[in-house]
Order: C-alpha cells, then structure tokens, then sequence
C-alpha cells in the first residue's frame, strides 16, 4: 500500500504567529512537508467559508495558527476566529467529519519551536485519522 | 426584518439524502441582513453538502444561486432555465421562499434550509430579537411604542401581571417584562394616566386566528 502523504493547510496571521515561523526559519527549524501555508493580515478574517473550501478541495487537516487571546493586532480577531472553528467543528461532526482535522493554535511571538511543533502535532493526527475521504 | 436561524447541517444531509443534484438557493432580503441565507450561507451549504456526500462516496453536482427576493414571482423565475438540471433545491429564505419556489415549480422537491423564527431586529451584531407578531391592527401608540402583543409572554393588554419581578418576567428571567418597560417609559414622558383606561380584549380576526391572511389592494391590482 502507498504510504499516506496527508494534505495540510495551515493559515497563519501576519503578526504573532508570523514573527513565531521567521524565527523558526532562522533557528533552521523546518516544517514536515506537505504542509501549504497561506498568512493572512489578522485570524479574524478568517472565515468558515475559507476553512471548508480547504477541506472541499482535498485538505485532510486543516488549522489556524494566531496570537494569543490577549494581544492580537486587532483586538479580538483570534476570539472570532475561535469561535468560528467551534461552531465549524460542530458542524463537521454532523458532516460525518472528524472534528479533530480542524484545530487553531496561538502562539507567542518568539515561539519558533512551537510554530513546528504545531505543524508535527497536526502531522502526527493526520496519519492517526487517514485521508479525509 | 423577518429573522431566521440556519437548520442543523445533519438535518438538511438526512433531506437531500438520495439526491446527487442539489441546487441551494439564497435570498438576498431578510435572510441576508441577518446571516443565514444569504450568497454567503449559500456558499457554505453548498460546500458542506459537496464534503459530506464526498464524504460517503457519492458524486454530487451542487448548484448556488441568490435571488434578489424570493417572496416575488418575478425574481423566483429567474430559476425557470436552471430547474431542470436538478433534483431538489434547498432554500435557505424564511418560510415564505420555499413555498414560492414549489408553487412555481411543482415538479422538483423542495426544502427548506432555515427554520424561521419571528419578526424582529438585530439588537446587537449576532443577538436579534422579536418586536412584532403581525397582529394586523398595530396598537403600540397606546403602550409607549411598545408591543405588548409581541412582547409580553402573555400578550397583555392590561398589564403587568403579579409575576412582573424587577423588570424581568416570571416566564424566565431571560425575558424583560414589557410592561416594566411600558410603565417605565409612561411614567418618563408623563403619561401615565392613560395605563389606566381599560384596553378591552383585542380582536383577533386580523391575527392568524382569523384563518390564512390575504391582502387586496385594489389601487395597485393590474
Ligand atoms: S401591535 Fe400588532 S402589529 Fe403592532 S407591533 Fe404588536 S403585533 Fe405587531
Ligand atoms: S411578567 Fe411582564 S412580560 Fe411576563 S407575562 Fe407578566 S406582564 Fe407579561
């Protein structure tokens, strides 16, 4: 059997989580492959449209990686966010989707490890759960 | 506006269930205003149900459109050269869209995507709230601009009642007692006395109770 190469898309806002992948690259800390990264302005543009159409167009997993609760750019973008993502979880559960191939993350600013470490962290549940469909 | 909420997506997937060519259909009035059928909702049905029936390995075809109105004939035949290409549409307009669209086009089956709840108005973004129950003779001038009917869990036209408790009504503490409110505002614009006349039982002959409601205006009638 072909080994399963899960399909990942990580979004990603253009502040903390951003500063987090530039030191992640000079630290040489590289990211598993297979995984497309898409930065935007703020997490709270984000919308449930653009986390489906991922998983429409054949993403397994899919995942945000915004600042933390207390210090987004625009006040509260990673709240909403995070409020789209549980209401978006619910809804794939109904799908018959496991709500696990959606997650959202905030990250400190000087965390490049944990930018990796996310990415493996959603690589590793990739693999557990197999292709989306 | 008439203000709707979205049907859980399990719901609408067990109803088009057997169904591969599904057009979803939006509504670019009430529906829109307050998020639920609009070309955006539109656009995340037809993207939920395309994911879920990948999901069990069918092949579907999923159609979008938003009509300008789907409580005008006019606007719900727009649909008449794209009908044919599928086998059941969702509708995601109030009550009034669904029947419209059945009624044009008694071949193809037609659900509704939203339960429609009340007439009311966005009291903050995200929180809507009823204001009218379309009773057919408007009575709100008597009650400091607010509508007892729609408003008070039992529709008093005398009230409050002995449950009132601190602006909140004995129903659940989640209501506001309205007429707290009224006799709050009576009281502010130095109208209370008229609270005391004695509003006589409403007839209800221009409400739902009087049987399905049509209305004829002979001025505008072709
Ligand atoms: S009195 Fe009747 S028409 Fe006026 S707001 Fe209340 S329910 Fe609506
Ligand atoms: S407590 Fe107020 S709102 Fe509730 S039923 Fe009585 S009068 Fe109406």
């Amino acid at each position: 059997m072909q080994e399963f190469k899960p399909k990942i898309v990580a979004f990603y806002c253009s502040n903390c989580a951003s500063s987090a992948a530039s030191i992640s690259n000079k630290l040489n800390l590289f990211l598993p492959e297979n995984i497309k990264l898409i930065n935007v302005p703020c997490t709270g543009r984000i919308e449930i449209l653009h986390l489906l159409k991922a998983f429409e167009n054949g993403a397994d997993m899919v995942y945000v990686v915004g600042c933390q609760e207390d210090s987004c750019q625009y006040i509260n973008g990673i709240l909403k966010l995070k409020n789209r993502v549980a209401y978006l979880k619910n809804m794939l559960e109904q799908m018959g989707i496991e709500p696990q191939r959606l997650e959202v993350f905030s990250l400190y600013a000087g965390k490049g490890q944990d930018f990796v470490n996310v990415a493996n962290e959603m690589l590793t549940k990739a693999k557990e759960l197999g292709p989306i469909y | 506006m008439i203000v709707a909420e979205a049907k859980p997506i399990k719901e609408i997937l067990e109803m088009i269930d057997g169904f591969n060519k599904i057009l979803v259909v939006g509504c670019k009035g009430c529906v829109t205003v307050c998020n639920v059928g609009g070309a955006k909702e539109v656009a995340i049905l037809a993207s939920a149900i395309r994911i879920a029936k990948k999901k069990k390995g069918k092949d579907v075809e999923v159609g979008e459109i938003t009509l300008e109105r789907q409580c005008d004939p006019e606007y719900i035949e727009e649909l008449r050269n794209i009908v044919q290409n599928y086998e059941a549409i969702v509708s995601l307009a109030c009550g009034v869209g669904p029947q419209f669209i059945s009624e044009r086009y008694p071949e193809i089956r037609v659900f509704p995507g939203v339960n429609t709840r009340f007439m009311g108005g966005a009291i903050e973004h995200g929180v809507w709230a009823e204001r009218c129950a379309g009773c057919g003779q408007c009575v709100i001038h008597y009650f400091g601009g607010m509508c007892p009917i729609a408003r008070c869990s039992k529709s008093l036209m005398n009230g409050p009642c002995g449950g009132s408790n601190h602006g909140k009504c004995e129903v659940s503490p989640e209501i506001d007692c309205i007429w707290d409110k009224i006799v709050r505002k009576m009281m502010a614009q130095g109208r209370l006395d008229e609270l005391l006349k004695i509003r006589p039982p409403k007839s209800w002959l221009t409400a739902r109770d009087g049987g399905p409601r049509k209305m004829v205006r002979e001025e505008l009638v072709k």
